[in-house]
């Protein structure tokens, strides 16, 4: 089984989307985010395992931030003044992974190993295997105090970099994440953005039936960050919202999103957390990203 | 030639070198940064603050913030140094330890001040007794336990030419100086320091035992009975050699540390000697969760004085 990609295997030059202009931008990112849906379907079919339901609803902003914001390319890979791009939720590494293979930071085809043995493509992140990544996550509420100390280390430099963390919503009911967050709105963090991939979903059940999370938005507000709360599978949505002003503060991105997104049959169902598709629903699935 | 020197009246709190060789490293290196959980006095951090104000990063609180927000800092280039107290540093931010630090391989040092049962009277809550177990479990994470202020700030040294995750104990309980005057660098990292060659036992210990086990080697010598004293201040990787060879050159050996016996140095000692040359041994160490007292009376409390060793010794091999 090989992977593909692009339809026409007609690739877009994705190195060049940061330059466009931001309408033309928001499209391209669209017809990249459907080529990693597209992948993070085959590598978890190959894989037989994977996180498929976070893998698709975080896709639109790691593609928007990674494609369309973000200095990061396999030839910055080792600047020290590059932009960090933290995934908290480690465990939707497909989705990281497939940025980073269309990005060019290994081939396309090394997706094909996901999370077979000895591959570098691990079930969650490690920055010593993989060029790209840049926090060995995976136990959740890690990345935020990460980025946090990167965005520290941002301004004690001079060097100003971007730091970007993805979190999960579930996730944010580690307390780490709220130390974090007081800490980066105490040192007015303004090159500091935290996505929350808001899927409404984790593991076992919906997060207002767990461990309730609203109002997420008046949360972030009152340890001092500044909040934009926006449709998180709109690539248009979430440009604007990630080169918003920040008005001195760190940024929190609300990004509501359909755990799923893309694929009917997974969309915003608590059983797709980490189920694999039936060979069947694997064709319905890349039928419908088609 | 074998007798110890004796062991100084004068004795030293390891931070008071800690925070002199810290701004001395940060004057000649400006990557290096610490990170604090509002430790900047039990730390003894007030004197690098005056001088760096913004290389000292204080996140408050806050245990598991304060591991990640180093290894974020390590990520952009720096090297941190991250000061609190051992209990709280081993013991809340484990998993960031193991998954920022160690699994993530950056040049990190933890510095666990106040550890072992520093913090007597406040009870075994704020006693680090468990965090050589704790740490010595992590792979990639150099666990390191200086017994002095020459030491401490030798390991400092290694810690920032090595570029390694590391776990230093930074002790408060006041010590005496057990590097002896002819030594070149009073700290060779994976090396342990003997002192003597005495063939009937080896005192083997680390951080606050190593004054105490100088003390019983003297004590046994007016018995007729000779011990080597062996300082071992890198607690992983353990010095395997030199511990095989006090076993085959004695009758055995006294273990002595500030700390449980379920898996710190006893435990590397033991199965070192399982290994490779099966051997009579006691392990002395804290036994159960401290009775109120200070860091002296519990020392005393539980055995881990020059007496108690010296006793353990006597009945090895007697």
């Amino acid at each position: 089984m090989t992977i593909s990609v692009w339809p026409d295997n007609k690739p877009l030059d994705v190195a060049a989307i940061r330059d466009l202009p931001e309408g033309e931008r928001a499209e391209q990112l669209k017809l990249v985010a459907k080529q990693v849906r597209r992948l993070v379907v085959q590598m978890i079919d190959i894989a037989r395992a994977g996180h498929i339901g976070g893998d698709l609803s975080v896709t639109d902003a790691l593609v928007t931030a990674a494609f369309g914001v973000l200095n990061i390319s396999p030839e910055t890979a080792d600047d020290p003044g590059r932009d960090r791009l933290i995934l908290s939720k480690g465990h939707c590494a497909a989705a990281l992974y497939s940025v980073l293979a269309l990005r060019g930071f290994f081939p396309v085809d090394d997706l094909e190993t996901f999370m077979k043995p000895l591959s570098k493509l691990n079930g969650h992140p490690n920055r010593l295997k993989v060029k790209g990544v840049e926090a060995n996550t995976g136990p959740l509420g890690h990345g935020l105090p990460i980025g946090v100390g990167s965005a520290v280390a941002s301004k004690l430099s001079g060097k100003n970099w971007q730091t970007f963390v993805f979190t999960g919503d579930g996730e944010l009911q580690e307390g780490s994440n709220w130390e974090a967050a007081m800490t980066a709105a105490h040192r007015k963090l303004d090159n500091l953005v935290v996505i929350v991939d808001r899927n409404r979903l984790q593991q076992g059940a919906r997060t207002e039936d767990t461990a309730s999370l609203d109002p997420l938005a008046d949360k972030w507000a009152s340890f001092g960050w500044e909040v934009a709360e926006i449709d998180g599978n709109d690539t248009a949505a979430l440009l604007k919202a990630f080169t918003q002003n920040r008005n001195g503060k760190p940024l929190a991105v609300i990004a509501n999103t359909l755990k799923g997104k893309g694929v009917s049959f997974i969309e915003d169902r608590v059983e797709w957390h980490h189920k694999v598709p039936s060979k069947e629903q694997v064709e319905l699935a890349l039928k419908e990203l088609a | 030639m074998n007798a110890h020197s004796s062991v100084s009246n004068e004795t030293f709190d390891c931070r008071v070198a800690f925070s002199e060789k810290l701004i001395a490293l940060a004057e000649a290196d400006p990557r290096i940064v610490a990170v604090c959980n509002d430790s900047v006095g039990s730390s003894n951090l007030n004197a690098f603050r005056d001088r760096f104000p913004d290389r000292l990063i204080n996140v408050g609180i806050a245990e598991q913030n304060m591991v990640g927000v180093a290894a974020g800092l390590a990520n952009g280039g720096f090297i941190p140094f991250v000061c609190a107290a051992g209990p709280f540093l081993s013991g809340r931010a484990t998993e960031q330890v193991k998954a920022d630090v160690a699994y993530s391989n950056y040049g990190i040092v933890l510095c666990a001040m106040s550890p072992g049962m520093a913090y007597g009277e406040l009870g075994p809550t704020h006693h680090s007794i468990e965090d050589l177990s704790w740490m010595r479990a992590i792979d990639n994470l150099d666990v390191l336990v200086p017994a002095d202020p020459e030491q401490t700030k030798a390991a400092m040294d290694w810690a920032v030419k090595s570029g390694r995750p590391i776990y230093m104990r930074v002790g408060r309980h006041k010590v005496p100086s057990v590097t002896p005057a002819d030594r070149d660098v009073a700290f060779t990292f994976g090396k342990i320091d003997v002192t003597g060659d005495g063939s009937d036992v080896a005192l083997v210990a680390t951080g606050t035992l190593v004054s105490r086990a100088l003390e019983a080697q003297a004590i046994l010598a007016a018995e007729g009975i000779l011990a080597r004293v062996l300082n071992v201040s890198t607690i992983k990787p353990i010095d395997a050699e030199t511990i095989i060879k006090a076993a085959k050159e004695t009758k055995g050996l006294v273990v002595a540390e500030e700390g449980v016996l379920e898996g710190g140095l006893g435990a590397a000692v033991s199965m070192t000697l399982s290994e490779n040359h099966p051997a009579k041994a006691k392990f002395l160490g804290v036994t159960s969760f401290a009775p109120t007292g200070s860091n002296d009376f519990l020392l005393e409390h539980f055995g881990l004085t020059a007496k108690g060793i010296a006793d353990a010794a006597r009945k090895l091999v007697g």
